[in-house]
């Protein structure tokens, strides 16, 4: 008698628990980003027209990207994007430590993040206060004078695979 | 069938169906309240008070607003401020209501910590309340997102980003949480089911097992003396009102809380009518703008002792720091290794840890406020963040040290 009430105990929490558990995955996927949200992924950034040492935000994916054409006295890095014979840093114009948007400082050639007090250089590189990384280059592909956002070209691939962004 | 008499009256009428008579005697009549308390012990019937007034303010904020990206700032500053008639007094209300409650909860919090009132079977009210307490916490932040600001927009950017987790980079889960790649009409539509619906039944749910937890073992009292509540509530119920050291939650007690309560009241509407602006942010009054930070954020006043613990150290220390930080206070049953349920002044070295706590906890408060630009200011912050720490550390030791009084 009592195992097969067991039985039913068995039976009915499985059930629950499967039901349960599905529940939970729809509940997960009604809080992931929509398709439309995610397909609308795709910036084009015409760089031709770039002055040397000032700084372009774009938008790409509702954050900011930041487009600094480099000077000839600006020192070059690995993390350059290289269009024609200019130097560019291209990066996600978000600090690495909590997300805010970092001010550029032409004289100094320096970004300043007002929250917390974050510095990255002009190549994005941490150089003061709590960032604990550089600003992450997004993914992109170098086409004739333009840069395109949101798909990995070659270059894009190489920083990627020498761990010069994430 | 049960077999019920006719009723005589409408209050036995609703007894025989309700038991209303048995409800009004444990919840009131014979829920004995100790006579040698004070006005601290008021705060948790205007912290009920003060949640009744969001509650009926919000159900009017309710009906006029948009939780669209579009429409949002508008349906607040515009629909609510200047077309709905009282319109802005319903969001004065709310948004003084919202600043006012943290004060009220951390002076309740301050007097059980100072009175010893979360141990020796009050250690369920303790835990219950620090619940409400992060509830609470929680309904300030999305209730925050709602006007969608520029406070709004970098606010939820810089709390959904600490979910990434400092070095494990879990930028999905944060994609996860906004339902976006940044805050954006998913996340306010979210944030906003969360404040209007599951937080606040949840703290609903939670006031209700807080008042639970305090029935059997009875609010502490100013000495911290065990009573005899049978002995006491026989003396009460024979007449002998003067002898008994307790009197009845309802009326007797209720009405000396309703006098601190007009008291409270009249500096609340103060505040709503003449100086509401300490609770509205003037850079919130700026449309969310995802491509461009306000100078300096900042958290609201409750939440920058926290935010101050965050801030002087690296990325990842820094969000273990303000982890622990967030829930430490839990722990506090547990870390009290005295048996002595006695006021802070005649425990000894406890003494001097609760008002080094309370100060650091205000150090730290006026610290999160300053811009991180200034070394010195940032150095006393460090040092406050340090202090929090070692205080915690230090509580087990000093009180299985402390004399049994």
């Amino acid at each position: 008698m009592s195992s097969r009430r067991d039985f039913m105990g068995y039976a009915l929490g499985g059930f629950t628990a499967v039901g349960g558990i599905a529940a939970l995955y729809a509940m997960k996927r009604s809080w992931d980003p929509l398709p439309s949200v995610k397909a609308a992924g795709f910036t084009t950034i015409d760089v031709s027209s770039a002055q040397p040492n000032v700084l372009n935000v774009e938008k790409w994916r509702g954050k900011p990207i930041f487009v600094l054409k480099k000077t000839a006295d600006m020192k070059a890095d690995d993390r350059d994007v290289i269009v024609g014979s200019d130097r560019f840093h291209v990066s996600i114009g978000l600090c690495t430590h909590l997300g805010c948007i970092p001010a550029y400082k032409p004289d100094d050639h320096k970004f300043l993040c007002a929250c917390h007090g974050g510095e990255f250089d002009a190549s994005g590189h941490e150089i003061f206060g709590p960032p604990p990384s550089p600003l992450e280059i997004p993914p992109f592909r170098v086409d004739g004078t333009t840069i395109v956002l949101g798909e990995a070209g070659p270059d894009f691939k190489k920083m990627l695979d020498a761990g010069l962004t994430v | 069938m049960a077999n019920f008499e006719k009723a005589n009256s409408f209050n036995q009428w609703m007894d025989q169906r309700l038991g209303v008579n048995t409800i009004k005697k444990v919840m009131q009549t014979e829920y004995w309240i100790p006579k040698n308390i004070n006005f601290l012990w008021a705060m948790g019937m205007i912290l009920a008070a003060t949640f009744g007034l969001l509650l009926i303010s919000g159900i009017f904020l309710l009906m006029y607003y948009k939780p669209d990206v579009n429409l949002a700032f508008d349906s607040v500053n515009y629909i609510i401020m200047s077309e709905v008639g009282y319109g802005w007094l319903w969001r004065h209300v709310h948004g003084v209501a919202a600043s006012v409650v943290f004060l009220v909860i951390y002076i309740h919090m301050f007097t059980g910590i100072y009175y010893g009132s979360y141990k020796k079977g009050r250690e369920l009210i303790w835990l219950s309340g620090m619940l409400l307490f992060v509830t609470f916490s929680a309904e300030a932040f999305s209730g925050y997102m709602l006007p969608w600001g520029q406070m709004s927009y970098w606010a939820g950017m810089v709390i959904t980003n600490l979910f990434s987790g400092g070095s494990l980079e879990a930028y999905g889960l944060v994609e996860w949480i906004r339902g976006d790649y940044v805050p954006g009409d998913a996340f306010l539509t979210r944030f906003f089911m969360l404040h209007v619906l599951l937080l606040p039944l949840a703290i609903i749910g939670l006031i209700v097992l807080h008042f639970g937890t305090l029935r059997l073992p009875h609010v502490n009292n100013q000495d911290g003396e065990e009573i005899d509540y049978e002995e006491a509530a026989e003396l009460y119920k024979s007449g002998n009102h003067k002898d008994s050291k307790v009197i009845p939650f309802s009326p007797v007690f209720l009405s000396k809380d309703i006098f601190v309560m007009g008291v409270y009241f009249i500096l609340f509407f103060y505040l709503v009518f003449y100086n509401f602006q300490f609770a509205m942010d003037p850079v919130n009054f700026d449309p969310a703008d995802g491509l461009k930070t306000p100078a300096h954020i900042y958290p609201e006043w409750y939440f920058l002792w926290s935010y101050e613990i965050l801030r002087p150290f690296s990325k990842d220390l820094g969000l273990v720091a303000f982890g622990i930080a967030q829930v430490i206070f839990f722990a506090l049953p547990f870390l009290d290794r005295s048996p002595n349920v006695a006021p802070a002044s005649k425990r000894g070295l406890f003494h001097i840890w609760f008002w080094l706590m309370l100060l650091d906890i205000l150090v730290l408060t006026f610290m999160g406020k300053l811009p991180p630009t200034d070394a010195l200011f940032a150095n006393i912050g460090l040092v406050a963040a340090l202090t929090f720490f070692a205080l915690w550390i230090a509580l087990p030791i000093i009180t299985k040290l402390e004399k049994k009084l």
